[in-house]
């Protein structure tokens, strides 16, 4: 019993920072629909302003005053951010906003290094609260019942900030209707601000206050990244109770997990995840989405059309250059072009499903390493000749995502998103744990392709031809009667269904052709690389295709192609240098902030100005003000998902 | 004539509130019924039933003899029931012509076919289509820039091109400026006798209904009060005092 | 495909032929070196120090084979794929003869495999997984710092010793934890039959909730605990496990613990009582140890670290092995660095022939508080050739490179 009750209050005493951070991310999502990637980022610079303040500020006072003035100080930078970064963004696509602070990660991370150096820094201890209490003969350290009875103050104090409070009204009206508050008279934009401030407050303050249970290190903004979407999902994105139920169930639960189940430390928190999305859609607490579905923020996507004959010469040419590469061409430069045309094939199967089909994965990787780890295993344990298990790689991932796709379809945006988030990371943690079969983090390697295909000039033919040859595939198959019921689906999922179309049914098999797909750039990472590891499954994998996706123009068809190609290069370039993060985030940020429809989008229009291309439909300036028909269109589906099934 | 729907006993409650309640009527072949009642009186409810996108709490919808209570939409839509909505929901990333040849393309079961380029396919047909409303000469223009008028037309449109047996509509003219709701109404009229289809429709404008209509239920607050002719509805007391509590509503609003 | 990319692809490309048809006669030996320099940088710096280090002296006393040695540093952002794409480039681009480097097993593994495919010869410096000259060990491979297993049989001698009986173990939960528990059980049980092992804690890497841990291990009530956590998750649970009285009246043996990287920022809350392996280079008197610790001092004003060592070991390794085959071929560079013996800090370690394992032994003492920080007393170094497996038993390991 008394073991019980420790093993709560552990748990109690965990859920504190992680509440402070979700709630922080779970207030900025709920107001500005942004999906803050560098929350993480907050994180960190608060453990490491607090550590810095501690040096300097003696005594209890001084502790208590570090973490205050860190999370002010976070919050402040949580300002610059916004102002800088994200405001010049807000009408650009839905989630385009993740790229920006993708931008800002690196940057941070670099500025961290530059800052407080490479070393760990273990966090003070707090003066005063140094010893424990025996509560029922269990030692309970003094520090954690002060964290257990801080956070409920925490949460009375915003729950009162937001229930009754100005300020807080029009942040809940907010977070119900942007545009009424817009209506209301009030500056949108100031207001924005100001809840990237708290939230980052919030953020930076859960970094300085965890202090002396661990301390500073630059793993840390990503090592916190997953655990925080995790809570905010479960609790209801937008909701603080919802975070503070979710982080002490997430914590709890996880202090039994290391007694009782030491090995499933890896994937309790997901699959307690799934299990709460798949019987609570919205989360805990959450309401039904309002907005954040289809990308359609901004203009409309404009209709496509197949290639002209002049873009299929250049097309042509432009293969014949890649297919000439070995003539000129050094050996690396095929070795790097291979590298880049996979990882554009992978970028497009996702850009399939989420430019057509506004299906936003945020665990397309489970495809990619899944195709590899197919492939792989096929040929470890099988001893399968290369040629099978390559053309076996495309199959076993599209059955992967045939099966996930068909747990995540009743979900939509963003909490879609997070269940295949959650059905990767489940995935994951299954290679990753199941060593004997898989390798674990050990991988499987000795993977490499038959002896026709097995020096650097084949294997660039045989990636060329089928890398190219998917990508070409998938904008066929855009521009068929499957890609266009996809992209009724999205735009008008009401009235396509009632004019016969299965939405779900097409969205199914469109996910699932995108598995498929994405196994088979896979099959071709692997036998390139000799090896695969569960790396090619992590969430760092989906998150790059995803930002290249929006990199490259969500809208286009050409985005991922044009995004992966330009980020790879970019990679490969910069990270020659010492301080690459850096000069890579602030490009990123730059090339957000002057090209927010993506760089394929903006080239366009460029060129429609300046007239080398024909605008198809000259009249576009004259489009009704597309957010209200945006609106229009989130309202139409919130109601349609009301609908029960007979 | 012949009765293509049948409704009865149709009735919905919300947690305890009956927004549709026993409701009996049928639509005969050929006609244009008009479901009329002030606002929240359950027509709106009463059409989504009718189409499967709510089940009735007890009630049959009988479509040329079958039920169609416990279908989905699209598969009311296979046998023959067009729709159009109060709110257009059209494919705003597509042109014009293609939001029909969509239509078109399910109709023929062909979304899941992945060779053909889908912007070829039934495009003649589809422009046939587009001709019957008025809006060939807008065939190539992206949807999302259409005027508001141009895209229930262009709903109608969509509606027509798998032949339907029945259309319902759903507030037909909304939104539109007054002129321009007479046509549209009168095109619609035109066609769906051409076309030999039978049409109910909700509608807020009583110079609509009264024009159109050949037959008029009037609903408020869930129930069925009066059905009957356009000149039996227009003196009937009852429907009267549910319009602004007496007075003759008609007459002004004509 | 769209006109942009094509635009792109063919620029680079002609960058790319130009730059390397440009390429010049090597006037100096290149030695491709990938590391995780950003991901890991609290490891890969004192490393890339170290190297820098011996790269001077080697280079100052007339280079290898009559030219300058020099390393090119690729960073891979901790992804073996783009390790595999540096390790290509750095060999045919930028003819490197050789490649080292990596601290992350797994990273190792991939240049390994990719390694024995394209016949080049690599130099896994610092990753410790038994694995990458055993199981996968290959023809191409060979391995400097001291593995997994060698450190786990060190400790598990010394647990020997004591009159515990029941073991706890926490290891991060991946393949260099599983690797480091079943090395310990392995050593600990043959020399004791009668321990027994309670419990085993598994916390994800850097993410461990370290005040359950402790509980879970307080309720087991083992007499000796082995611990294989290191960076923030050691700092974590060392405070934990001290708030919380969990060390006391108990032995506790800490793979890695005992290394400048790890100890230095615990400071004053180093578990005092442990017995670890480390680098007390603070306490090295011979000469050669001295020698190294003073020259770093020197050039960076700062202690080395366990990671320095090994860098300057690197580079002191391969110029050993290059000069004792006389050129830079592949063919030869192997032949001479099975059974290759070097004078490093440490004293002489050799590359064995029949594992490609060196000899690279560790430092193994208790942990004590001098001056409010940890330091490694009453240590002991231990070569390395005493704990590793007979050659019947090697051959049995490694199936792969027969």
């Amino acid at each position: 019993m008394g073991l019980f009750v420790a093993q709560v209050l552990t748990g109690l005493a965990n859920a504190a920072a992680l509440f402070l951070v979700a709630s922080g991310l779970s207030l900025i999502f709920g107001v500005t629909r942004i999906v803050n990637f560098a929350h993480g980022s907050f994180y960190m610079l608060g453990a490491f302003i607090g550590y810095s303040l501690m040096q300097v500020l003696p005594g209890m006072f001084g502790f208590w005053a570090s973490v205050v003035l860190a999370g002010l100080a976070v919050g402040v930078i949580g300002v610059i951010v916004e102002i800088c970064v994200l405001r010049p963004v807000y009408k650009a696509p839905e989630l385009f906003q993740l790229v920006a602070t993708f931008g800002v990660i690196l940057v941070i991370q670099d500025l961290a290094l530059l800052t407080w150096g490479a070393d760990d820094v273990l966090g003070p201890r707090a003066p005063g609260l140094k010893g424990i209490v025996r509560i029922m003969d269990e030692p309970v350290p003094k520090y954690d019942l002060a964290l257990i009875a801080i956070t409920p103050f925490i949460l009375f104090g915003l729950w009162y900030l937001i229930a009754r409070t100005r300020v807080g009204i029009l942040v809940r009206a907010a977070t119900q209707d942007r545009e009424m508050v817009g209506a209301l008279g009030v500056n949108q934009a100031w207001l924005f601000t100001g809840v990237f401030f708290l939230g980052a407050t919030l953020a930076g303050l859960g970094g300085a206050i965890q202090l002396p249970k661990g301390g500073a290190d630059l793993l840390m903004d990503f090592n916190i990244l997953a655990a925080i979407f995790v809570v905010v999902v479960i609790g209801g994105m937008g909701s603080l109770p919802g975070a503070y139920v979710a982080a002490v169930l997430i914590s709890v639960l996880n202090v039994f997990g290391v007694t009782y189940l030491p090995q499933s430390t890896l994937v309790l928190m997901f699959v307690v995840m799934a299990v709460v999305l798949m019987i609570k859609p919205y989360g805990l607490f959450g309401r039904e989405e309002v907005a954040g579905e289809h990308g359609q923020v901004g203009e409309p996507e404009r209709p496509i059309k197949p290639a002209g004959i002049k873009v299929r010469v250049l097309v042509a040419v432009g293969i014949l250059l890649l297919a000439l590469l070995p003539v000129f061409g050094s050996s690396f430069s095929q070795v790097l072009t291979a590298d880049v045309i996979i990882f554009c094939l992978f970028a497009a199967s996702l850009h399939f499903i989420l430019g057509l089909g506004g299906l936003v994965s945020f665990g397309h990787a489970a495809y990619f390493g899944g195709g590899a780890y197919v492939a792989a295993l096929l040929v470890s344990y099988l001893q399968t000749p290369m040629e099978i298990a390559f053309l076996l790689a495309p199959v076993g991932a599209g059955f992967a995502a045939f099966i996930i796709g068909w747990l995540c379809m009743r979900l939509t945006g963003v909490y879609f998103a997070m269940l295949t988030l959650a059905f990767a990371q489940l995935l994951w943690s299954l290679v990753y744990q199941w060593g004997e079969f898989t390798g674990g983090d050990d991988g499987l390697v000795d993977i490499w392709p038959s002896e026709w295909l097995n020096s650097t000039t084949p294997y660039y033919y045989f990636t060329l031809v089928f890398g190219i040859g998917g990508i070409l595939l998938l904008r066929h198959v855009a521009h068929s009667p499957f890609g266009y019921a996809l992209r009724a689906s999205r735009d008008s999922a009401r009235q396509a269904e009632a004019t016969g179309i299965n939405t779900k049914r097409v969205q199914w098999l469109a996910f699932t052709f995108a598995g498929a797909v994405a196994g088979l750039s896979g099959a071709l990472f692997v036998f390139s690389k000799g090896s695969v590891f569960p790396t090619e499954l992590e969430v760092a994998r989906s998150f790059d295709a995803l930002i290249v996706i929006f990199l490259g123009g969500v809208k286009t068809l050409s985005g991922a192609i044009v995004g992966g190609a330009s980020l790879e290069y970019a990679k490969d370039f910069l990270t020659r240098f010492e301080y690459w993060r850096l000069t890579l985030g602030l490009i990123i940020i730059f090339v957000v902030i002057l090209a927010p429809e993506g760089i394929s989008g903006t080239l366009r229009k460029l060129a429609e100005r300046i007239g080398i291309m024909k605008d198809p439909d000259s009249n576009h300036s004259k489009i009704r003000n597309p957010a209200v028909n945006a609106k229009a269109h989130t309202r139409e589906n919130t109601r349609e998902n009301t609908r029960e099934d007979p | 004539m012949n009765i293509i729907l049948d409704v009865r006993n149709l009735s919905k409650s919300f947690h305890g509130l009956q927004a549709v309640d026993f409701v009996n009527f049928e639509v005969r072949e050929g006609e244009l019924l008009a479901l009329i009642g002030p606002n929240g009186a359950g027509k709106s409810t009463c059409f989504n039933m009718l189409m499967g996108q709510l089940k009735p709490t007890t009630g049959e919808v009988f479509f040329q003899g079958e039920n169609l209570v416990g279908k989905y939409p699209r598969q009311i839509w296979r046998k023959g029931v067009g729709r159009t909505f109060q709110i257009t929901g059209t494919y705003s990333s597509m042109t014009v012509v293609e939001n029909v040849q969509m239509a078109l393309m399910s109709h023929r079961r062909r979304i899941f076919s992945i060779f053909p380029y889908a912007h070829k396919i039934y495009k003649e047909e589809a422009i046939s289509y587009l001709d019957m409303v008025g809006l060939a000469d807008q065939a190539e223009r992206h949807c999302a820039i259409l005027a508001y008028g141009d895209l229930k037309r262009l709903e109608l449109a969509i509606a027509l091109c798998h032949k339907p047996t029945l259309l319902l509509m759903d507030e037909p003219t909304a939104g539109m400026a007054p002129t321009e709701r007479e046509s549209v109404m009168q095109l619609t009229a035109d066609i769906v006798k051409d076309q030999n289809i039978s049409v109910l429709f909700t509608e807020h404008d009583m110079d609509v209904v009264f024009g159109h209509a050949h037959r008029i239920l009037v609903l408020n607050r869930g129930k069925l009060i009066a059905n009957g002719s356009v000149d039996e509805i227009r003196n009937n007391p009852l429907v009267q005092e549910v319009y602004l509590g007496g007075g003759n509503l008609f007459e002004v609003a004509s | 495909m769209k006109i942009q990319q094509l635009i792109t692809s063919a620029l680079v490309a002609a960058a790319i032929g130009l730059t390397g048809m440009s390429a010049n006669a090597a006037d100096t030996i290149k030695i491709g070196e990938i590391n995780h320099y950003k991901r890991m940088a609290a490891f890969a710096g004192p490393y890339k120090n170290g190297i820098e280090l011996g790269l001077q002296e080697i280079n100052d006393a007339g280079g290898v084979l009559g030219k300058p040695l020099e390393f090119i540093y690729r960073d891979d952002q901790g992804k073996p794929g783009e390790a595999v794409k540096i390790a290509e480039e750095l060999m045919t681009r930028e003819e490197a003869v050789m490649l080292t480097g990596t601290i992350l097993s797994h990273v190792g593994l991939a240049i390994s495999s990719y390694a024995a495919e394209k016949k080049h010869l690599y130099l896994a410096s610092e990753p410790l997984a038994d694995s990458l000259v055993w199981e996968k060990g290959n023809e191409y491979t060979f391995r400097l710092r001291s593995s997994t297993y060698m450190q786990a049989a060190m400790l598990a001698e010394e647990a020997a010793k004591t009159d515990a009986k029941t073991y706890a173990t926490i290891a991060p939960n991946y393949a260099y934890g599983k690797d480091a528990v079943a090395a310990f059980k392995k050593a600990l049980t043959a020399l004791k039959p009668e321990v027994e092992f309670v419990t085993e804690q598994w916390p994800a890497l850097f993410k461990i909730d370290a005040g359950a841990e402790v509980q879970a291990i307080e309720r087991a009530k083992p007499d000796a605990i082995y611990n294989v956590t290191f960076g923030g998750d050691l700092a974590k649970f060392v405070r934990e496990g001290t708030t919380r009285g969990l060390f006391e009246g108990r032995h506790a043996y800490g793979l890695l613990t005992g290394e400048p990287e790890y100890l230095e920022p615990l400071a004053d809350e180093a578990p005092v009582g442990w017995v670890v392996t480390g680098y007390p280079w603070y306490d090295l008197t011979d000469e050669s140890n001295k020698a190294f610790v003073d020259a770093y001092q020197a050039k960076y004003e700062e202690g080395p670290k366990i990671g320095s060592l090994v860098g300057y070991m690197t580079a002191q390794s391969i110029a050993a092995g290059i000069t004792k085959a006389g050129s830079t071929d592949t063919d030869a560079m192997i032949a001479a660095f099975k059974g290759l013996e070097v004078d490093t800090p440490v004293g002489k370690i050799t590359f064995r022939g029949q594992d490609h394992q060196s000899t690279m032994g560790a430092f193994v003492g208790t942990v004590a508080l001098k001056d409010g920080a940890g330091v490694l007393v009453d240590w002991k170094y231990k070569d390395g050739a005493d704990y590793l497996p007979s050659d019947e038993e090697v051959k049995k390991l490694r199936p792969a490179a027969e």
